[in-house]
């Protein structure tokens, strides 16, 4: 049987000792178990407004929504009264027209705009829903219609007072046979679609740009949580600690450890940036890790790597195994007295590809004092979700205790050889 | 004055090795008479040689460093002058600033030799200034112990984790049952080996999860750490004895057994 991955940090986290797995596996001692009632800690979502902040920084327009619509209306009123000044004459008449048919436009259309969302609210979650409740995006049908509305309501009382400031009386806009009629609603439908156009268009710019700034914020994160669970200061200071007393001892050995110390902070520092590299590699870098944890714990480690040379070269996405063995020597072997062995294999099971970690060291069941290491939680996180969205369903990683007599865990991670 | 003696208490051979090395160019008339690796080892051999410095490793299998320390405070033999520690860590940001605030004496891996001499100088003034107590009428190694106790008190509540949150009901299973136990209901808890017994008025319960791990989710106000393996429910308490040792004697509501609080807990219970 096995037990999920996150186990082990299920209960470092949150002091749980859950899985009926485990009950089961050890059903042959007469172990008492407990399980803890505690209550749910509140997860923290990213605040939107950390998000909006971060993505503001790649805004070129920097107004609030209201200044640059109103910037928009008065760009598109004037060179429409320039527009129509330039073939009829009377500018300022064509001006005070145009914007006041403009800015009756825009009101207009605003207001037939919410009432329209109100609407839908209302439809979409009852009274209950409130100002934020998500409402399904409006058709483009809809707002087309939003848009004539608006320009033909906006467009007659625009018109209207127009006329009443510079005394003209000009035909109603329903007047179909009235040739300044006609003017008037086309000017006014093209004004009203190209306002349309541009600040949805705006709208959409902004949205994306928020969704890219966001999404790169989430993968630096991402890439600096991995960079800081590889290069645990802990590890890195002991084996520096280590060095330093090697160098005066055994010169030559300290010049080995060194050079193992820098393909594995290379190879650490370059991992995030490649999707995939030959198995050969993967080994090689755990072996680098290994030696280093070979140096500083003595004859307590004991490690045992095995790539048959048929699958060196097969493509695997990078620091999937790593995770792995760092886990088995923090949580496994570090913790045990007597110390033990380590065995990383790989093996080719029909098109499948298992990889398996394990260790002698003190099991699942044990919690190891320096089982809140940081990092390695995230370690093993990062390696179940790039599982998955590298391989969906078709990937598994699993831990359990190792079945024979010698204890410890195995971990087993079971990809899809590619095709 | 005696010689100076010295335990190391350090998982990494090489490390050990380099520290026993340095020590003895840093002072040479200090004899390093144990170097263990873990840390149960450290507490029965520094239990055993009663060493006047010990320097310990704070990641270390089987006690950390800091649990050795707790355990040594509270099984040190009455009257022997406690050892002066100090803890050596690669990195352990929170335990650093506990150790600062606490003035307890830490090294940080790789021990850099100006620091190493720095704390041997301090380690030399304070042997000084205990020679120089003995030699007055009133030993002033009570004060001194009084003091490296409120230090680890201080040092291991900075250790303890957050609490998850906060534990009402006790789920303690037997073959296929899952006996459901209110913590109020519960008298003590006892670490046992690789269980940790939750005792009651009428019967008592084996439970897995280590008192370490209880300890953060229960009120700290209702349930009291006596002792590094008992946590008691403060309102089963009926009275305190202080016995010779400085250690406390429990008598509890509904239990006939007593229970000994160690000097390093003694002060939770003093009159008002």
């Amino acid at each position: 049987m096995t037990v999920p991955l996150d186990w082990r940090h299920a209960v470092v986290t949150s002091r749980r000792l859950a899985p009926a797995g485990r009950t089961g596996q050890r059903a042959c001692r007469p172990a008492p178990t407990i399980r803890l009632v505690t209550s749910a800690r509140p997860s923290s979502p990213a605040s939107p407004a950390d998000v909006a902040v971060a993505a503001g920084r790649g805004w070129r327009w920097k107004a609030s929504p209201l200044t640059r619509a109103l910037t928009l209306l008065i760009l598109v009123c004037t060179a429409i009264a320039v527009l129509l000044a330039l073939l009829f004459g009377g500018l300022a008449d064509k001006l005070i027209h145009s914007f006041s048919i403009g800015l009756c436009c825009w009101g207009a259309t605003t207001a037939v705009g919410r009432t329209v969302e109100f609407g839908r609210r209302r439809l979409a979650g009852g009274v209950a829903a409130g100002d934020g409740a998500p409402v399904p995006p409006t058709h483009a049908a809809v707002r087309t219609a939003i848009v004539l509305t608006g320009a033909m309501l906006g467009g007659s009382i625009g018109l209207l007072v127009g006329d009443v400031l510079t005394g003209h009386t000009s035909a109603p806009l329903w007047d179909w046979r009235s040739r300044s009629s006609q003017i008037t609603l086309a000017v006014t439908l093209l004004g009203a679609t190209m306002f349309t156009v541009v600040m949805t268009l705006r709208d959409r710019l902004a949205q994306a740009q928020l969704r890219t700034a966001a999404a790169q914020r989430q993968a630096a994160e991402n890439q600096l949580r991995l960079l800081q669970s590889q290069l645990e200061p802990h590890m890195l200071f002991n084996t520096l600690a280590n060095l330093r007393v090697l160098i005066g001892l055994e010169p030559a050995r300290a010049q080995m450890m060194l050079d193992r110390l820098i393909a594995f902070l290379r190879a650490t520092l370059s991992a995030s940036r490649t999707s995939h590299h030959p198995l050969a590699d993967e080994f090689a870098r755990v072996s680098d890790y290994v030696a280093l944890m070979e140096v500083r714990m003595g004859p307590r480690l004991h490690s045992q790597l095995r790539l048959p040379p048929e699958l060196a070269a097969l493509p695997v996405p990078p620091l999937l195994l790593q995770p792995l063995v760092e886990n088995a020597i923090k949580h496994g072997l570090e913790p045990q007295v007597a110390g033990g062995r380590l065995e990383v294999q790989a093996e080719r099971d029909g098109a499948r590809l298992r990889l398996t970690v394990r260790d002698t060291g003190i099991g699942l069941g044990e919690h190891a004092h320096g089982a809140s290491i940081p990092g390695t939680q995230f370690g093993l996180r990062q390696v179940r979700e790039r599982l998955h969205t590298l391989y969906g369903e078709r990937a598994a990683l699993s831990l359990q205790p190792a079945a024979d007599a010698e204890g410890g865990t195995l971990a087993i991670l079971d990809l899809p050889l590619p095709s | 004055m005696n010689t100076p003696t010295a335990l190391i208490a350090e998982d990494e051979p090489l490390l050990a090795v380099a520290l026993r090395a340095d020590l003895s160019r840093a002072w040479p008339a200090l004899q390093v008479v144990a170097a263990v690796g873990d840390g149960k080892q450290a507490l029965a051999r520094a239990l055993a040689l009663q060493p006047t410095v010990c320097f310990l490793d704070i990641r270390m299998p089987g006690l950390t460093g800091l649990e050795a320390a707790q355990a040594l405070a509270e099984d040190w033999p009455e009257g022997a002058p406690f050892p002066l520690l100090v803890f050596v860590t690669a990195y352990d940001q929170y335990a650093l600033q506990a150790f600062d605030a606490q003035a307890v004496d830490y090294l940080v891996k790789p021990v850099q030799p100006a620091r190493l001499d720095a704390c041997v100088a301090r380690l030399q003034r304070l042997l000084a200034e205990r020679s120089a107590h003995d030699r007055a009428v009133e030993p002033a190694d009570a004060d001194a112990l009084q003091q490296t106790m409120a230090q680890l008190r201080a040092l291991l509540g900075a250790a303890a984790p957050a609490a998850a949150g906060r534990l009402e009901v006790l789920q303690a299973q037997v073959g296929a049952n899952v006996h459901l136990v209110p913590v109020d209901e519960v008298v003590y808890f006892e670490a046992a080996d690789k269980y940790v017994r939750v005792v009651t008025a009428s019967g008592e319960h084996l439970i897995r999860t280590p008192l370490k791990d209880l300890l953060p989710q229960l009120d700290p106000a209702r349930f009291w750490q006596v002792h590094r393996g008992v946590i008691v429910r403060a309102r089963a308490v009926t009275s305190a004895r202080r016995e010779e040792s400085g250690k406390v004697t429990l008598t509890l509501a509904g239990r006939p057994e007593k229970l000994t609080a160690s000097r390093l807990y003694a002060h939770l219970f003093k009159g008002m």
